[in-house]
């Protein structure tokens, strides 16, 4: 059998994803998100009396202790496998990758195990994240002027 | 290429399980099961070296010999340079053959120790298989602990270990045929749909055992493969049908039969070289001492995958061996 022919075979048996309910679970999930952040930046410029600039700062390092913590307690990868994008678009998602990897090297050794593989799944991230801001901030200065 | 054995004979076999496979329909067939995944060691590969050694510890009890009596141990595993093999043979002293198969090695391992036992190298041979889910997940795939979502055709890594005793005593399970596979690669470049990748290869693999063997598919009380998973199952019938016109009856895959796959999170079943001879060596030969079948065709599964070859967008090769099983009357 021809390789296009049997490709054609696999995907008459291959299930369709389900992107639509994925889509809104992640849609509901990632919203939920963004009200915890607000809430606890509302929560920090109301008791710390900080600007709200401050308070998000302080907001995204909870979020990353918690996904760190959720992480490290077994139960981040069964939320994620819920939520999918929901968790893993927010900085949730960041810490996970990179707590996940610290974790699974640690036994390695410190600089051979965590320290060669930690970025293992978010280097990707940061790299894309860094080209694409400054491919952004390129249109923007000819567009708009800075 | 299929080789006809006159003198050999499974005598016994032995099987370690983690907690997914225990939870699973077969639990009260295996020999020992954990609770964990670490089973008391401190990593993963070595998590996977125990099953290797505890499941030749076990069968070495149920035949009642020592080490030092068998003549050679085959055996192989998923990890890089067979780590969990040589490092369990390192303790055993067994004189050692390392193969690496994919998910095809357990039969494989068959095959060798039934052609050194029929042409009277060798008078007995463990043949030996272990996969681990976390250990191949680390090696293959993400962190153990990243939850990234799966595709519902990713197959689950089975965790196991599972080693069988082979000599010229007629006792047990006869090995009465066994057929060496060809790598075939229809152009999958899916690493979430192994059952498609493998699909092709078994085919063949039994096409060339049935013409070789000059046998009808109906000979066999069951046909069963390794690890295709729930959708490669319907794949190699589809293929089956419409590129040799044999329409596989009484054919089920092990990938299904070891886990609940309605109620189990493990996708569209399971896989890795454990899969096919934990299955095997404690259901099917359990059913097969009940004489409630008696001829069977293993056909094991193997993706060749390999990380670096696939991220070059490399297509994935597949194998499947068979062997042919029937119960000593």
């Amino acid at each position: 059998m021809e390789d296009k022919k049997y490709k054609n075979l696999v995907d008459k048996h291959t299930p369709k994803e389900n992107v639509l309910d994925n889509a809104l679970i992640a849609f509901v999930v990632g919203g939920l998100m963004g009200i915890l952040g607000q809430g606890l930046i509302d929560i920090y410029t109301y008791l710390f009396n900080i600007s709200t600039s401050d308070a998000s700062m302080l907001m995204i390092v909870t979020l990353i202790f918690l996904g760190c913590l959720l992480t490290c307690l077994g139960f981040f990868d069964k939320m994620v496998h819920f939520a999918r994008c929901g968790l893993i678009i927010p900085i949730t998602g960041f810490a996970h990758a990179m707590m996940s990897a610290a974790l699974e090297y640690r036994k390695e050794g410190l600089v051979t195990g965590i320290g060669a593989n930690m970025f293992k799944l978010a280097g990707t991230v940061i790299i894309f994240g860094v080209v694409s801001a400054y491919i952004f901030g390129l249109i923007r200065l000819i567009i708009m002027g800075g | 290429m299929t080789f006809k054995y006159n003198n050999v004979y499974i005598n016994d076999s032995a099987t370690v399980t983690g907690p997914y496979e225990s939870n699973g329909p077969l639990s009260k067939y295996f020999d020992k099961s954990y609770d964990d995944l670490y089973f008391g060691t401190k990593t993963w590969e070595l998590a996977e070296v125990k099953l290797i050694e505890e499941s030749i510890d076990i069968l070495l009890n149920k035949i009642s010999k020592t080490r030092f009596d068998i003549n050679v141990l085959i055996s192989g595993d998923l990890l890089n340079q067979l780590v969990a093999t040589n490092y369990a043979a390192s303790s055993l002293g067994i004189p050692l053959i390392g193969i690496y198969g994919a998910c095809s090695t357990s039969v494989l391992g068959l095959i060798i120790a039934a052609n050194m036992i029929e042409s009277g190298q060798i008078k007995n041979a463990i043949a030996s298989t272990s996969s681990h889910n976390n250990a191949a997940e680390k090696q293959f795939r993400y962190p153990t602990e990243y939850g990234g979502p799966k595709r519902k055709t990713t197959t689950f890594t089975a965790t196991g270990g599972a080693s069988a005793y082979l000599s010229s005593y007629k006792k047990g399970i006869k090995v009465e045929s066994g057929t060496l596979g060809t790598v075939v690669d229809l152009g999958i470049t899916d690493v979430y749909h192994m059952g498609a990748v493998m699909a092709p290869a078994a085919a063949k693999t039994i096409y060339d055992h049935l013409r070789e063997t000059k046998r009808e598919i109906g000979y066999y009380d069951l046909i069963l493969t390794g690890d295709l998973g729930i959708y490669g199952k319907e794949i190699l019938k589809d293929y089956m049908l419409s590129e040799y016109n044999i329409d596989l009856k009484n054919y089920d895959d092990c990938g299904t039969i070891i886990y609940d796959v309605s109620k189990q999170p493990v996708y569209a079943g399971a896989s890795g070289p454990a899969c096919a001879p934990l299955v095997t060596y404690s259901y099917i030969f359990n059913k097969m001492y009940k004489r409630e079948i008696k001829r069977v065709l293993l056909i094991a599964t193997g993706a060749l995958m390999n990380t670096t070859m696939v991220n070059t967008k490399n297509t994935i090769p597949a194998i499947a061996h068979a062997i042919s099983l029937e119960v000593v009357e």
